[in-house]
């Protein structure tokens, strides 16, 4: 791990947001490269190009103008290249039924936005070293689930 | 039609590398899971080809010292796990007794390179392998909890719920609803 990247990506509209998520990746102790898009559209065609680099990580936001981050996840789990991204649910509460509903939609971490940013360190430290783990130790992805 | 399948793990990783080792005629011996010893020299583009050919079906060769250990480390504890061995002593002391090295030792490398303890990772292999029984052999949470040896199906419970965010019973419907779907 020391010596790899990985790759991680966010779409989220709010632009407070993306700046908290980029600066709580640079204080982590892994190096990472993180990618920025700012609604699903502009996600959607970076990952649909197939000369770009898919990120191991993806980051959606729920709630997004012009494309939803249910709709990229239903696209993403719908096309055969995009299928391997590990995809975490990034959002504002939601209902119960909500939550479960974007894991049986395929996502496999769902993360409730912290409003610290300390502790936004310290889940966005835990989703990486547990996808770690599965990207690793030959972990079954499809049995990847975390709710933080 | 649908099928369910369970794997044995150490035959599958296993047989596919015989498999590879002959297909590349090489002449080895298996000295460990995960170790073999070539009887003869080998040229660096005999082994590269051999790395390459083996690298699609997720084996690496590992040269690092420091990964060779933790790739062991792993291995056993995966081996513990998954095969249900019947370890009498301690975790630390059993890892310490296969790996023929100081428990402090292995303990600090591992936190060192993978960023999580071997505490933790031992309770990740456990939570996925209980996972799988649930989902795949339909097993109750009592009947795994006295399987890998818990206290009590409360304590597994907790731990799952700990290491997840989810109840054992909400990940068993979401796998349900996801197998549905597709």
């Amino acid at each position: 791990m020391n010596s790899d990247y990985i790759n991680i990506a966010l779409a989220d509209d709010d632009e407070d947001d993306r700046l908290f998520f980029t600066e709580a990746f640079d204080e982590l102790k892994l190096k990472s490269k993180v990618l920025l898009f700012k609604d699903g559209i502009e996600l959607m065609e970076y990952l649909n190009d197939g000369d770009n680099t898919l990120p191991s990580l993806l980051f959606l936001d729920l709630n997004m103008p012009k494309k939803s981050g249910l709709e990229c996840l239903k696209d993403i789990k719908a096309t055969e290249r995009l299928r391997e991204m590990v995809i975490a649910i990034y959002s504002t509460s939601a209902s119960e039924e909500d939550i479960e509903n974007t894991f049986v939609k395929g996502a496999n971490v769902y993360i409730k936005k912290p409003n610290d940013f300390e502790k936004l360190k310290k889940v966005l430290s835990e989703v990486v070293t547990t996808n770690w783990q599965y990207q690793t130790s030959g972990l079954n992805k499809d049995n990847f689930l975390l709710r933080l | 039609m649908k099928l369910l399948l369970k794997f044995d793990f150490t035959k599958v990783c296993n047989t596919i590398l015989k498999q590879k080792l002959e297909a590349h005629q090489f002449n080895y011996q298996q000295t460990a899971f995960g170790e073999i010893e070539l009887m003869a020299k080998v040229s660096e583009e005999q082994l590269k080809r051999f790395h390459d050919d083996i690298n699609d079906f997720g084996i690496e060769i590992i040269e690092d010292p420091k990964k060779i250990v933790i790739q062991k480390i792993k291995d056993v504890i995966v081996d513990m796990v998954f095969n249900e061995r019947d370890v009498n002593v301690k975790t630390s002391v059993y890892l310490a007794e296969q790996l023929e090295e100081n428990y402090n030792y292995l303990s600090n490398l591992f936190s060192e390179v993978t960023y999580t303890s071997i505490e933790n990772f031992i309770i990740l292999q456990k939570i996925e392998y209980t996972k799988i029984l649930l989902t795949n052999e339909e097993l109750s949470l009592t009947e795994i909890a006295f399987k890998l040896d818990y206290s009590s199906v409360a304590h597994l419970s907790k731990q799952f719920k700990n290491t997840t965010g989810i109840t054992p019973s909400a990940f068993q419907r979401i796998i349900a609803k996801r197998k549905q779907i597709n």
